[in-house]
């Protein structure tokens, strides 16, 4: 199926992919992409949910530890968004992060083993699942809402430095949408046009609470008031994909933020503690599943171009499946870090500026720096 | 030359320096700066660098912070560090603990700076000192400077320091004018983190403090000569974390007493911190009395002049807390 890669198709996206707020049109509902893209596209999506499963099945096996917060449904989000910027435009986002971590250039080993407290860990094992960082991905942050503000400051360093074509996705949930820090973001990002998408996914739930229960007004595109807003279909990665791209196209032409707004639906619960069915019926996400799933959408999309047979794309699920297996035994057989002194108290200050002592529990173990 | 001089010519100095240095906070640019420590940066480097904020702590500390996470070097200014409680998650969640969180990976370089400390006559919400607040996280620097030279060289260093740097001044010692060394005036002036200073020598008894209580100490430590002839050192502690103990537990070597000098709130604090770290050391061995914590008192800063007084450290109560240190009566 890699023959063609460069084959190009039409994509058509339905009328009710993109609303707007303030803009004077939607992205272009007609484009064009290539095969190759597309089973990208697939591949990618695909693997994110088996890293997502394997996540899933290493916290039951007790081998995780913490907070552990999944996007299994929310593929088309990552991939979709990573799929249409560059390696240097910047991306934040807050603990949902494994996807983002995997799509910036994380390797599936590198993110299992963080999760299990490795090593080799893409943080090194201090971050866990939470904390992820990779060039161009600046966490992985876990206070809900922080990392607004910080992603609107990564767009200011852009801007500062001159660095004309870099965007910032800043993304937070539904949830974060109404910390009152986001507000200061958004106004502080009009008031300096700064290059920075602040992209809310909103899956509906900010951990049980139901979006209407938390938020005055639900859409979340509209919430920037003063800055032009687009809702995406979230479940449709080539609405995504599209809708990114014109929101990168949008900040990087000196029109100033936007506010996007992704609806889509995570299938398991807020973290691995909750079930995520005592705020929701079984029936909504069975439904949600059956009908608007990010993967199977694309892949009828494929299916129609002829772009692969059914079983070709089986072969893409079952290559996937054996990668992160792959490398979630090599993580899995990867060191922890040495609880050794010199492990737990390094990365604290950058090296060379370290105070020459640092306390460890009892004054015997207190760790000397050799500057 | 003042402190807020010297601050001001730091500041200038590391703009023209580097080119990703700025500056951003509340009334920084067209206003010339609150306290005026901004002062004529705005005509000097334009608006790119020096920024004027909404009025939105949080929002704009977490700016600051992704802006170092990009590579650049911010001085966040806080009109006072009161202010700075609403940004209090940003400077130690965002800043302090990135590159740790990150494996070492993430690297960040932002010097949050302002006034800090017991104003006069503000009353309880704009006069607090958080140095134990912020002396607490790990992966902080904290630095509080006393005297002009202080003030340039530290705050130099805290600008050219790549971690996250909380840099506490004081709005009373703005005013206040110190000589400048020759050497202090030439921009290639810094001062090394993590040293103190002793100002005044002495072989009796050491006073240790920090910003605006060095003062006190000094004054206390004139009385102390002039009532008792008792000779008192005084430590100006210049950084608050990580703490010069070096030079503290020498000098208990030396006068075999000590008295902390501080303006914070009691419980948690500097002397406590202090009287921790001796006790740990071998310097506990060489006290011939127990170490005097003089702090401002467990309330909150009162309006009314004569009550303010009566919370916060002067030199005549460091005098009584060194008495009863040197088993001195009256």
């Amino acid at each position: 199926i890699a023959d063609d890669a460069d084959k190009k198709c039409t994509i058509t996206l339905k009328e009710d992919s993109y609303t707007t707020y303030m803009l004077d049109s939607p992205p272009p509902l007609e484009f064009e992409m290539t095969k190759g893209e597309l089973l990208q596209m697939y591949k990618d999506m695909v693997t994110v949910r088996r890293l997502e499963m394997a996540a899933d099945a290493l916290y039951k096996a007790k081998k995780i530890r913490g907070f552990c917060h999944l996007s299994t449904g929310q593929e088309a989000v990552a991939v979709g968004i990573e799929k249409a910027i560059d390696h240097d435009d910047s991306v934040i986002t807050a603990y949902r992060c494994h996807g983002f971590a995997y799509m910036r250039g994380a390797s599936v080993r590198a993110i299992i083993a963080e999760l299990l407290g490795k090593r080799t860990g893409v943080s090194y094992g201090k971050g866990g699942s939470m904390h992820m960082f990779t060039e161009g991905f600046y966490g992985g942050n876990g206070i809900v809402g922080a990392q607004v503000p910080v992603g609107a400051g990564l767009a200011f360093a852009h801007k500062y430095l001159e660095q004309t074509g870099k965007a910032t996705f800043a993304l937070y949930g539904d949830g974060a949408s109404n910390q009152g820090q986001i507000f200061e973001a958004y106004n502080m990002a009009k008031l300096w046009d700064l290059p920075c998408i602040f992209a809310c996914e909103n899956n509906k739930y900010g951990m049980g609470t139901a979006a209407a229960r938390s938020s005055a007004l639900t859409q979340y595109y509209k919430r920037g008031q003063y800055i032009p807003g687009l809702k995406v279909n979230g479940m449709d990665i080539l609405s995504v994909y599209q809708g990114a791209k014109f929101a990168k196209e949008w900040t990087t032409h000196g029109k100033g933020p936007l506010v996007m707004e992704f609806e889509t639906y995570r299938y398991g619960g807020h973290s691995m503690s909750d079930p995520g069915t005592t705020y929701r019926t079984r029936e909504e996400i069975q439904y949600m599943r059956s009908h608007n799933d990010p993967i199977s959408g694309l892949k009828a999309h494929i299916l129609e171009l002829n772009f692969a047979t059914e079983d070709e794309l089986k072969s893409v699920d079952k290559a996937a499946r054996a990668m992160v297996d792959k490398e979630v035994a090599l993580a899995e057989s990867d060191p922890a870090p040495e609880a050794t002194a010199k492990v737990l108290f390094e990365d604290i200050y950058v090296p060379g500026t370290e105070p020459p002592v640092i306390r460890g529990r009892i004054p015997s173990e207190d760790y000397y720096f050799k500057n | 030359m003042t402190v807020r001089d010297a601050l001001n010519t730091a500041l200038r100095e590391e703009m023209d320096r580097n080119d990703n240095v700025f500056i951003m906070g509340e009334e920084v640019g067209q206003y010339n700066g609150a306290y005026k420590v901004t002062k004529g940066l705005l005509d000097k480097f334009g608006e790119k660098r020096v920024v004027d904020t909404p009025i939105t702590e949080m929002g704009f500390a977490g700016v600051c912070v992704g802006a170092a996470l990009a590579g650049l070097t911010p001085v966040c200014e806080f009109m006072t560090w009161n202010f700075a409680m609403q940004a209090i998650d940003q400077i130690i969640n965002s800043g302090a603990k990135t590159y740790y969180m990150s494996g070492g990976t993430q690297q960040c370089n932002v010097t949050f700076r302002g006034p800090n400390g017991a104003a006069a006559g503000v009353a309880a919400q704009h006069s607090q000192d958080f140095t134990g607040w912020y002396g607490q996280i790990p992966g902080l620097k904290v630095v509080s400077p006393y005297s002009s030279e202080d003030a340039k060289g530290l705050l130099k260093a805290a600008i050219r320091d790549p971690n996250v740097t909380v840099f506490l001044e004081n709005e009373i010692m703005y005013g206040e004018s110190f000589p400048m060394s020759e050497e202090a005036m030439s921009p290639d002036f810094v001062l090394p983190l993590g040293k103190a200073k002793i100002e005044r020598e002495g072989k009796d008894i050491t006073l240790v403090g920090h910003s605006r209580n060095v003062e006190t100490a000094l004054k206390a430590a004139d009385l102390l000569k002039k009532h008792h002839n008792v000779d008192a050192e005084v430590i100006n502690l210049r950084t608050v974390k990580p703490l010069d103990t070096e030079t503290i537990f020498n000098s208990i070597k030396k006068t075999n007493r000590l008295v902390s000098v501080e303006a914070g709130f009691p419980a948690f604090g500097m002397g406590s911190e202090l009287c921790g770290v001796v006790n740990d050391s071998w310097a506990w061995d060489y006290l011939d009395a127990p170490i005097q914590r003089v702090t401002g008192a467990e309330v909150p800063t009162p309006y009314a002049i004569e009550l303010e007084n009566f919370a916060f450290p002067t030199p005549e109560i460091v005098v009584k807390a060194a008495k009863d240190a040197l088993y001195i009566e009256e």
